[in-house]
């Protein structure tokens, strides 16, 4: 394997790790303001709390991870990317800077403040949608070279049924992820009422999830050919998608092991998401950049390197503690709470 | 191809975007450090209002936090969607402290997280104290690690250019570039000594508001002494950076001193203002700035006719000196006199005008991060990497900036004043007397 690849596996898996963690933070968020204005809260605001409390930040850092990693490792995305995306990117901005600060601002300062969580469960939708833009330029067809400068052409983007199906698509997957991986929490909460109304959540927002992913491939293949043939040499892996989620779904419909069903969904994911990249592969934008020409020098490539192992060695066992502490720890779940407001 | 109004707008969003992250920033290095010297305290002398302290800080830094953070991930992103062309050079000699900064980032904010959910789980506080080091460390080492690329632009270094090209880069050369100790070093000292001063602030405002609580007392001698302690080294460290900057980067010395012409026992300018090219109502000290520049009074300092004019930074950048060393000087002095007070008992330190003074000590401070800030950066104009690159040629070329500006004002705007609410309201509503109360009931209730 040579530099470029294990750069972009790192990369990308990072990114991976973002999109799961962010969207049961998302999700969460929608959730818990959805029940607000219901009138449920009672049954889900304290099982979202006590999960999203101690990792809040750390969600974010995974994305602050993979945008500088990117810069490092392919420092011509800085100008690519970084010329066309002022204002998308800026959007994003403003609203993760919302919910950031708002989720602090009410978890310590004025809890249960109905404004915030709607704001916050709000800006939960529309992040996703904003950031899955990048998905949606990357392949390629709405950007030009004017005077040796990136434009990009917000019309044909807008317009496009590419980037709608690709909103669409993360919005249904943040609530469907979120939605399974709550119902395990909840269960292991012993909160029979919270896991029924999560359960019911999950298998609610699995099918427009589905369609919406299926129907990605079929817009890409209107937009980009080649892309689109590369995914069908793929098929397999899309396949093995498809039969986890499936899987998922029927243990989550038959109240088995919810634990198992988040197993599965993360890996029904994490296939089609690497399917998705491997399939992109050599293009950072297409058919501007790959991922050779943008490709930093070889000493800073490998320092790199030797700078995210060594982070890994630091990383894995706090966040391995970070999640016995809280995520496996039965007494925190069931809301013993050591936390005096 | 230049866009002057992309550059212009580029320029002051990123000025309003750091300088108004650099207040939470600060405070997110320094607290930190202070919370776990509370908690080391308190364990040491078996006194529960040093634990107290240390929680308290950090429900509030928890805010601060947040601030900061949000902030930070915008001028992270900003940085390419403003400075495409700088963060691609940039991206191929110094991504490895910038990626460096995101591990100790990300180690921080998991601590944070373990240490303000587990508040009594463990019965041994040295525990929690465990739990705060790391938090300490990677907070200091994000300012080390983002400081050392600021350093780079400064006096950048590890890498060839020939035909255009970038050859034999060596990352390592270039974090450790020659700005980069007094820099790392001056940013981190006054990381601590703004947070201690103002802690010390908040002290010194709840005692003038009536609470005549010892808790207090013990909160404003402890942040005293730290910021004593800090500021002391911070003006060392001012000193090494004059001399860093005689050697390498003279002309932002000499715009800072209004030091014309290049001369032997050259003078230290303190205060006045520049008139069509001269200089009013200033003291002049004899051959201080020669000492200041190279530890000799007869030694020749560099001035600004050495330089061609399109490459001298702003003049204005002299008044940033003046605020930023005035104010060291002060908090120096007024944190000096109240230490030995406190020792020799001497009545005057407990009196309502010198508490206010030690009340305006902590904004003082963070003006004077500003001003040095303002001087450091505005200081390397028109260079973006001195010598390297121009400003000019960094820039984006979209034409969208100036929305973004407005967008973004808004947007600092209203997490400024909802930090400053937040945090009044929370500590407003639950003063330290009754907190003290609280726990004390609820130890009682545990063990009967």
């Amino acid at each position: 394997m040579n530099l470029e690849i294990l750069g972009i596996v790192v990369l990308w898996t990072f990114l991976f790790g973002y999109v799961i963690v962010a969207s049961i933070d998302f999700g969460a968020g929608f959730f818990n303001a959805y029940s607000l204005i219901v009138g449920k809260q009672k049954i889900l605001t304290n099982i979202i709390q006590r999960y999203l409390s101690p990792v809040w930040e750390v969600t974010n850092v995974f994305l602050v991870f993979f945008f500088v990693g990117i810069v490092g490792f392919f420092p011509k995305t800085a100008f690519y990317y970084g010329t066309i995306l002022l204002v998308p990117a800026s959007f994003a901005i403003l609203l993760l800077a919302i919910r950031g600060s708002y989720y602090a601002f009410e978890t310590y300062g004025a809890r249960g403040h109905k404004g915030y969580s709607f704001m916050y469960g709000l800006s939960g939708l529309l992040i996703p949608a904003s950031l899955s833009i990048v998905f949606t330029i990357s392949e390629g067809g709405f950007v030009s070279l004017v005077d040796g400068q990136p434009v990009l052409d917000y019309w044909t983007l807008f317009k496009s049924p590419l980037t709608w199906s690709i909103v669409l698509l993360s919005i249904t997957a943040v609530l469907y992820i979120s939605s399974v991986f709550l119902t395990w929490y909840a269960n292991k909460a012993k909160d029979v009422e919270a896991t029924a109304l999560m359960r019911k959540y999950a298998l609610i927002w699995a099918l427009p999830m589905i369609i919406t992913a299926s129907g990605i491939i079929v817009e890409l293949r209107g937009h980009n050919l080649e892309h689109f043939n590369r995914m069908i040499d793929l098929w397999w892996m899309f396949g093995l998608s498809f039969l986890l989620f499936l899987s998922t779904v029927w243990i989550i419909w038959n109240r088995r092991s919810y634990g198992l069903a988040f197993v599965l969904l993360v890996g029904q994911f994490a296939l089609a998401f690497f399917a998705y990249g491997i399939s992109h592969y050599p293009y950072l934008l297409y058919p501007l950049l790959t991922i050779y020409d943008s490709f930093t020098n070889r000493a800073m490539a490998i320092s790199l390197v030797v700078a995210f192992i060594a982070g890994l060695c630091l990383l894995l066992p706090s966040l391995y503690l970070l999640l016995r502490l809280f995520l496996f720890n039965k007494r925190y779940v069931r809301g013993d709470s050591d936390y005096h407001p | 191809m230049l866009n002057e109004d992309a550059l212009f707008y580029s320029r002051v969003l990123t000025e309003l975007t750091l300088s108004f992250h650099i207040i939470y920033a600060t405070i997110g290095v320094g607290v930190p450090l202070m919370i776990m010297i509370a908690q080391w305290v308190g364990i040491k002398k078996n006194d529960e209002h040093y634990i107290l302290l240390a929680r308290r800080w950090t429900r509030g830094f928890v805010i601060t936090v947040a601030v900061g953070v949000v902030t930070g991930t915008a001028i992270g992103l900003q940085l390419s969607l403003l400075w495409p062309n700088f963060m691609e050079l940039a991206g191929h000699v110094i991504a490895l402290p910038l990626f460096m900064e995101t591990f100790a980032f990300f180690f921080e904010a998991i601590f944070l997280g373990i240490y303000l959910y587990t508040w009594d789980r463990f019965e041994n506080q040295r525990k929690h104290l465990l739990l705060l080091i790391p938090v300490a460390i990677g907070a200091s080492f994000s300012a080390v690690f983002i400081t050392m690329v600021n350093a780079f632009m400064n006096a950048p270094q590890g890498f060839e250019i020939m035909n255009g090209e970038l050859v034999n880069i060596n990352p390592l050369v270039a974090m450790f570039n020659p700005a980069m100790p007094t820099k790392v070093a001056h940013v981190v000292a006054t990381a601590y000594m703004t947070a201690a001063f103002i802690l010390a602030s908040i002290a010194a405002f709840r005692l003038l508001r009536g609470s005549n609580h010892i808790y207090h007392k013990k909160a404003l001698f402890l942040t005293m002494k730290l910021g004593l302690i800090f500021s002391i080294a911070t003006a060392v460290i001012g000193d090494f950076s004059g001399k860093y900057l005689a050697e390498y980067q003279p002309e932002k010395l000499a715009a800072a001193e209004w030091h014309f012409e290049t001369e032997e026992n050259a003078p230290l300018i303190l205060y006045g203002v520049l008139d069509d090219g001269e200089v009013k109502y200033a003291f002049k000290i004899p051959s201080a700035l020669s000492i200041l520049a190279h530890g000799f009074p007869s030694s020749e300092v560099v001035g600004l006719d050495q330089f061609a004019d399109d490459e001298i930074p702003p003049l204005s950048i002299h008044y940033m000196f003046d605020i930023m060393v005035t104010i060291g000087v002060w908090m120096v002095i007024l944190s000096l006199v109240f230490w030995l007070g406190t020792r020799r008992g001497w009545a005057f330190i407990q009196t309502k005008w010198y508490r206010w003074l030690i009340v305006l000590g902590g904004p003082l401070s963070v003006i004077a991060i500003e001003a040095g800030w303002w001087l450091a950066e505005v200081g390397r104009q028109p260079w973006v990497l001195r010598g390297v690159m121009r400003t000019a040629e960094a820039a984006t070329s979209s034409n969208q900036v100036d929305k973004m500006l407005i967008l973004f004002a808004g947007l600092y705007l209203i997490l400024g004043i909802g930090s400053i609410v937040v945090l009044s309201r929370m500590f407003r509503r639950n003063p330290v007397e009754r907190e003290i109360e609280d726990r004390k009931a609820e130890k009682g209730g545990a063990t009967s």
